[in-house]
């Protein structure tokens, strides 16, 4: 157990900056998910702590030890792999042993500990099988087993749910939590996919183009994204950018989505964007979850509008609709008795007091 | 497919005329069809193959002027003469040895190979694979040039450092050296392809999760790579075996299997007995007695193959 701490890591192939400069601080016993799409160097991050890559430029440190120069086996650390990695010529137990046996542990104590992680992970029933025999999902646990016999410092996840299929992906995400919440060891968990990202983490890194966009609990991201790409990356189907602007109208703060569409903000919202110069160029956020349907009697900070469906899409809980403001695609969320229907007219309501608003050309969230 | 869809033909014809019917139902079954679209190949190979077999059979049981039928009278006169024995020790020391050191030169250049990074590594798999390519016969005739006793660039190199001349083709030692060493030369390079491509196959992860689980490189090597290449490395082995035990034209040029018959292998020295000699009977028998000992190798290492085929 360990804390893990990069400082100004940078990696460069040739002339291209895989990761540019990270600092990030996990604490023991923390499980972090590094999350974004692929190429965003996330998993050349993974990497660099496992020490198979080498670090360009920075720091690396493992329990406050700086481990740039060592050499994987040496860090302490255990990896389990997208595709499993498992020795194909060996059985199960002997996958799992493999660490302890090169590190000359006594057969007793081997024995004992991959008994218990083979408890812990339910597979005692195939220890004896070679990973052939085995489906992608017990695959997946004897990698994870593999990791926890060793007992190490940290466990590093590289997208190791991505080769199963979407059902079991589910049941394994649980599993995958349940083990850390017995084990505790610090965990660093690279994956594309946000559901997986939110779901598992204390705490989320979203990076972007080798560099941290933002980290915070789950929570933090879904409701107080820092950047265009964070907001559009957290939360499915994906937040909607509509273009805006402020205007003054009557002594209250209105934003004007399209010639036909303006709405006043709530006070909390009008005394903070009041500031803001009214002719920048701006994007209003907003989730699909909070354009639904319209009713008689709204709470404050909650307007409505009237638009024509492009395409709904019904889910059973939820029906999802499409619609365009001035040429933008929107997408909302609305109730399945709501009558959504393609191709009709329907009144929807915005709620104001969960809106982001951006600065189009940085992607700031003001 | 096709079974399904003969059924209702088969129930129609069934009752009329019996015997046509079933050579219909004979001629139109999967098998047959199967049996008629090899059947160029099995007469290929039963011209090529199996009539030079079984005729020299028939050969190794004449005798001298094949006029007479001796039974096993060819073998009976070998297992008595010291020069057969002599050819039978000196083919498994030539086969054995060069196969290994061809396997294990293969292996590690193999390595190296696959270490230099893709953009090159064409170029130098282009140049390693050379000596393969070279029709033996001509290669083998520049190395007798470097091995000649006099003149060649061998001894004269060593001659700066106070060593030789050395008799590479004059004295027994030398004479089995030289041919095992330009056998390897000429045989490392299959054994290098065929190991790239199968270290090629090895996932990089594997060695990626061994060198987390603390493996050095020798462990690496002995855990990850040699089980992984096992299959290979066992059908490359006995393929060289077979090819290297039934060699011929580098000990024919090298050494004519000389000096005084140390160097002869089976093939050399039935080539002696069977032409050179005008006794191709016993050339044959010559010649025949390499398929029990190869048989023997095939077998085991084949079943180690079946083993463990289903494994990765």
């Amino acid at each position: 157990m360990a804390d893990v701490a990069l400082r100004k890591v940078v990696k460069r192939y040739d002339d291209v900056e895989a990761v540019r400069g990270i600092d990030l601080d996990i604490a023991d016993h923390e499980f972090i998910v590094l999350v974004g799409p692929s190429g965003c160097g996330k998993s050349t991050t993974l990497r660099m702590i496992a020490g198979l890559e080498d670090i360009s430029d920075g720091d690396i440190m493992i329990g406050g030890d700086v481990v740039n120069d060592v050499p994987p086996k040496d860090r302490d650390i255990a990896m389990v792999f997208q595709n499993y990695a498992l020795y194909p010529h060996m059985t199960v137990a002997e996958n799992m042993s493999f660490g302890l046996r090169l590190k000359h542990y006594p057969k007793a104590e081997i024995k004992a500990r991959v008994t218990e992680a083979a408890r812990l992970l339910d597979i005692t029933d195939l220890i004896d099988r070679k990973p052939k025999q085995l489906s992608g999902g017990q695959r997946q646990r004897v990698a994870m087993g593999r990791a926890i016999v060793r007992n190490p410092k940290v466990f590093l996840f590289d997208e190791p749910l991505s080769n199963l299929d979407a059902k079991l992906r589910v049941q394994m995400r649980i599993e995958i939590k349940k083990v850390h919440q017995k084990v505790r060891t610090t965990t660093v968990y690279v994956t594309h996919d946000q559901v997986e990202a939110m779901t598992l983490a204390d705490r989320v890194v979203v990076m972007n183009k080798g560099k941290i966009e933002q980290i915070g609990t789950p929570n933090e991201l879904y409701h107080k994204p820092a950047t265009r790409f964070v907001a559009g990356f957290i939360g499915s189907p994906a937040m909607n950018f509509i273009p805006c602007r402020l205007e003054d109208v009557g002594g209250t703060l209105q934003i004007r989505l399209t010639d036909r569409i303006a709405f006043a903000l709530p006070p909390a919202r009008a005394a903070r964007y009041n500031a803001l110069p009214r002719t920048e160029k701006l994007l209003l956020g907003i989730r699909p979850e909070h354009l639904t349907e319209s009713h008689a009697h709204h709470g404050p900070g909650v307007e409505s509008f009237d638009t024509v469906l492009d395409v709904t899409e019904p889910m059973g809980m939820e029906t999802l609709v499409y619609f365009g403001l001035d040429g933008t695609p929107v997408c909302g969320r609305v109730d399945p008795n709501a009558g959504a229907t393609d191709g009709a007219p329907m009144r929807l309501a915005m709620d104001l007091n969960n809106m982001h608003l951006l600065n189009e050309a940085t992607g700031v969230v003001l | 497919m096709a079974d399904v869809a003969l059924q209702p033909d088969r129930v129609g014809a069934a009752q009329p005329a019996r015997k046509r019917s079933s050579l219909q139902k004979a001629l139109k079954r999967k098998s047959t069809a199967a049996f008629l679209m090899t059947l160029p190949l099995i007469i290929l190979i039963a011209l090529l193959v199996l009539y030079p077999a079984f005729y020299s059979l028939h050969l190794a049981t004449l005798n001298k002027s094949m006029q007479r039928f001796v039974g096993l009278g060819n073998f009976e006169f070998l297992f008595k003469r010291d020069t057969f024995w002599l050819v039978v020790k000196q083919s498994c020391i030539f086969a054995i040895t060069a196969v290994f050191f061809k396997a294990l030169i293969g292996f590690i250049v193999a390595h190296f190979v696959h270490n230099i990074p893709a953009k090159g590594q064409r170029k130098w798999r282009g140049m390693l694979l050379v000596p393969w390519v070279i029709p033996p016969a001509m290669s083998t005739l520049a190395w007798l040039w470097l091995f000649d006793p006099s003149y060649s660039a061998f001894n004269y190199t060593l001659s700066f450092f106070g060593i030789g001349p050395i008799p590479w083709t004059g004295d027994a030692a030398w004479a089995r050296f030289s041919v095992i060493l330009v056998n390897v030369w000429y045989g490392a390079p299959f054994f290098m392809i065929m190991y790239l491509a199968s270290l090629k196959s090895v996932p990089d992860q594997l060695y990626e999760a061994a060198a987390i689980d603390g493996a050095n490189w020798w462990q690496r090597i002995w855990y990850v790579t040699l089980p992984m290449m096992r299959n290979i490395i066992a059908i490359t082995t006995l393929f060289s075996l077979i090819v290297t035990f039934a060699n011929f034209d580098i000990v024919r040029i090298l050494t004519a299997g000389g000096p005084l018959d140390h160097t002869h292998i089976f093939a050399t020295w039935a080539f002696r007995i069977g032409i050179e000699g005008s006794d191709i009977p016993l050339g044959a028998s010559v010649s025949l007695f390499m398929v029990p000992i190869l048989a023997v190798a095939a077998i085991f290492i084949l079943r180690d193959v079946n083993k463990r085929g289903n494994e990765a």
